[in-house]
């Protein structure tokens, strides 16, 4: 029977790419090993091989289709013996949900920058950007560098180190094109030696540098805790204001797809736990932009907490020369009256499908993206409390000694009298990520979940 | 596993090479007496107070180690940083930081160079580019590194000295920095600071490669051992590492042999060493001693030893009263300088 030759997925968090190029024709023999095409997304290119041996039978996708789905068949094999005429009795694809990679997508839901299309949902204005302000449509990904390069115009102490931000263009493709463009002076690959080069970026910090320093993934941080905690937060207050630090930590926090305890933890809490650090943690592509800029002028240790998650997602950022957004301002995603939702980075994702799930049940939730940590803007919650009376937290991390357990006590010394309900957490399930799809899903947060919690605080 | 004997009391110079290093002028022997001087009384002064309750916390002495600190500094120029650990008194004095601000730190008073917040492991001078003062053992080597990156960066000449003790030596991000530092070409220094004591713990007890100027071999970097209890040998030693440096070649190792008189801190019981072991570094290798010797036999007077001696015991004694004296500072404190 013809074999079928799906797309496959460059990454777990691959959705779909584009098939840039066929190296086979139809009709042409294949041995197991042979490079038949080439894949594309904008992080990378892959060659596709071969895992059967026949005849190449029918090319389904020709090339250059754009955004085909991870999984869709792209060719079929014919096997020795085998005719076109066979062809009709390749298999049909396997449903989705089944393969792997994107079953772990199946229920992460799409967020939505680019379209306010809840109509109901009335965003609060954004004061960094005058009306009429051109907006450019980017991928996070796209954003975070254009942050990285106009700063690094602007400023000739700013620089970027970390593990393949040069020459590989990024782990993640977030440094891609700037070793083009400022050199390898200025952006610059290290050593796997997370503990070395942190504390590196920390002595040309205090010499007055403005190092914007890559961690592959912030599990791997966790190798360079004691520089990042006792060298950069610390030393401005141990030396009476006299010597500080400025520098940007960044890259992928918290959970990817499929890559189990090591690398799926979220560091929202450890980080802002610290006196000394600020943390940011932006969900859409404008605030990520604007965000950056401000981390990396910002005169203090910053924390810069993205997500592998949304790096492929797409928003509308404004096209001004110099967007820089307020670090320690929340921003009111989507204003309801009966209940606040509280979140930031990916955790949004969540938020914002259940307050469609809500509106739909007549529950008007107020959605809250705190996108600073630290310095938390509890004015901004504590308000929306007093409105709603109810409060729900959304975080991947775990639930104890988390950022939830932090907003609720504010809420509590600040407004508790307005609180019909207990507040209550929605986060991720109190144990190390696993690996199995089925009991990933269940270990994050869901929309569901949220929905849960929100109809609960509100007795429904 | 049986620990090993304590360590034979081997003098410090007994593994250096034979030969003297070159002689020092009358003017850089009584420089390199005055600033030993100054650190040797500050740190009996020190010493002194906190027996008396007036400095808290921990509070580690430099005595027995100062011809390190001041045969570097004499090869430094302005411009060049400087990076410690906890053992960091006498690197600010000789840095030129007042004694007045860094005993009025050990104190805990307003006056002090970080306004009482950062006590003795932790004290910092942009202006006299000290960079700490760091209480975490090792972390200044990677710091230090950072340092010198930022020369590199800048494409000055400046020089970063990056000191750590033998104890540092064995942490992991020594040779992570060891790595970078080489592969980048850094202008840093690694004076290892073998005071043959981490704590309690002896070289031998410690190390398996106990001659540290080998400890970047397999990153090609450099290394000497040098008698860090004669000044002109550090002197002789920093002048080659500094040339090096300046002239784009990368890091240096410098192992320099020293011994620490008192216990790790106030608190030690010293039961690791005998008392004879100290008292033969001592009588035998004094680095004050030395020098003063060499002065005398040179025909300085006895007299004009006097006064450098009057002269360091009076900047001491006004910096202990002034660090007695000054007010704690104001509760409004608490909260300044977390972020700026």
């Amino acid at each position: 029977m013809p074999i079928q030759v799906l797309m496959p997925a460059l990454s777990p968090t691959m959705e779909k790419g584009n098939l840039a190029k066929w190296l086979k024709k139809e009709g042409e023999q294949i041995k197991s090993g042979d490079v038949i095409a080439e894949i594309e997304t904008d992080k990378a290119t892959m060659e596709v091989e071969a895992t059967d041996e026949g005849t190449l039978g029918k090319i389904l996708i020709p090339e250059g289709t754009a955004d085909v789905a991870v999984n869709t068949p792209i060719a079929t094999i014919l096997a020795d013996g085998e005719s076109a005429a066979d062809l009709a009795k390749a298999p049909a694809p396997k449903p989705a949900a089944e393969a792997p990679p994107a079953a772990a997508k199946a229920e992460a839901p799409q967020p939505k920058f680019a379209a306010p299309s809840a109509p109901q949902a009335v965003a609060e204005p954004d004061l960094e950007v005058p009306a009429g302000t051109e907006m450019v449509t980017q991928t996070i990904r796209e954003a975070l560098r254009d942050a990285m390069a106009e700063e690094m115009r602007r400023d000739a102490d700013v620089f970027v180190m970390g593990e393949e931000v040069a020459e590989y263009q990024g782990a993640y493709k977030v440094t891609q094109g700037l070793l083009q463009e400022f050199g390898a002076k200025r952006v610059i690959d290290t050593p796997i030696t997370e503990h070395g080069f942190a504390g590196i970026g920390i002595g040309a910090a205090m010499a007055g540098l403005k190092p914007v320093v890559e961690f592959m993934t912030f599990n791997f941080a966790m190798q360079a805790m004691d520089q990042i905690i006792n060298s950069a937060a610390k030393t401005l207050y141990m030396s009476g204001g006299q010597m500080g630090c400025s520098i940007v930590f960044r890259g992928p926090n918290g959970a990817a797809a499929r890559v189990a305890a090591q690398h799926s933890q979220d560091y929202s809490a450890w980080y802002s736990h610290i006196p000394g650090l600020k943390v940011v943690a932006p969900y859409s592509a404008a605030d990520a932009k604007g965000l950056l800029k401000a981390a990396i002028r910002d005169p203090n240790p910053v924390i810069f907490l993205e997500n592998e998650v949304l790096y492929g997602h797409t928003g509308e950022v404004p096209k001004l020369d110099d967007y820089v957004i307020p670090i320690g301002k929340a921003r009111i995603v989507r204003s309801g009256s009966h209940v606040t939702i509280i979140s930031w980075s990916n955790g949004m994702t969540y938020a914002l499908k259940a307050a469609d799930e809500l509106a739909k049940e007549g529950i008007e939730a107020e959605v809250i993206d705190l996108r600073t940590l630290r310095p938390m803007d509890t004015e901004t919650i504590v308000n929306s409390v007093k409105k709603t009376g109810r409060a729900v937290t959304v975080e991947e991390g775990w639930a104890q000694s988390g950022v939830g357990a932090e907003i609720a006590a504010r809420i509590m010394e600040h407004a508790f009298d307005y609180l019909d309900a207990p507040v209550t957490r929605v986060s991720g399930k109190d144990v190390p990520m696993p690996y199995a799809a089925n009991l990933e899903k269940l270990a994050l947060p869901s929309a569901a979940e949220v929905v849960e919690a929100a109809k609960a605080v509100c007795y429904r | 596993m049986a620990a090993p004997k304590k360590a034979a009391a081997s003098t410090p110079q007994d593994k250096t090479n034979g030969g003297s290093p070159p002689e020092f002028t009358k003017e850089q022997e009584l420089k390199a007496l005055r600033d030993m001087l100054l650190i040797r009384r500050f740190e009996e002064k020190a010493g002194q107070l906190y027996g008396m309750g007036a400095i808290g916390g921990f509070c580690h002495l430099y005595i027995g180690q100062e011809a390190v600190v001041v045969g570097m500094q004499m090869a430094l120029k302005d411009g060049d940083q400087v990076i410690t650990g906890y053992r960091d008194h006498g690197h600010m004095l000789a840095t030129g930081m007042e004694a007045k601000g860094v005993m009025a730190e050990l104190t805990g008073r307003r006056g002090g160079y970080s306004k009482g917040k950062g006590g003795s492991m932790h004290m910092f001078s942009v202006e006299k580019k000290f960079y700490g003062g760091h209480g975490i053992v090792g972390a200044q080597v990677s710091l230090g590194a950072g340092l010198a990156f930022a020369n590199h960066y800048r494409g000055n000449d400046n020089v970063a000295v990056t000191y750590f003790g033998d104890g540092a030596a064995n942490q992991g991000q020594v040779y992570e920095s060891f790595n970078m530092a080489e592969l980048w070409k850094l202008p840093v220094i690694f004076v290892i600071e073998n005071n043959r004591y981490a704590m309690g713990t002896s070289v031998s007890r410690a190390s398996a490669q106990q001659d540290f100027s080998k400890r970047g071999l397999s990153f090609n970097i450099p290394g000497h051992q040098v008698d860090g209890m004669d000044v002109r040998a550090v002197k002789a030693a920093a002048d080659e590492a500094v040339a090096w440096c300046r002239a784009g070649k990368g890091p240096v190792i410098l192992e320099m042999q020293t011994y620490r008189y008192r216990g790790h801190s106030m608190s030690d019981p010293a039961k690791y060493r005998t008392r004879e072991e100290v008292e033969k570094v001592r009588h035998d290798q004094d680095p004050i001693e030395q020098v003063r010797n060499r002065l005398l036999a040179a025909k300085v007077s006895e007299q004009d030893l006097k006064a450098i001696d009057a002269e360091v015991r009076d900047i001491v004694n006004a910096s202990a009263d002034f660090a007695q004296h000054d007010p704690e500072p104001d509760a409004s404190e608490l909260w300044t300088d977390v972020y700026r």
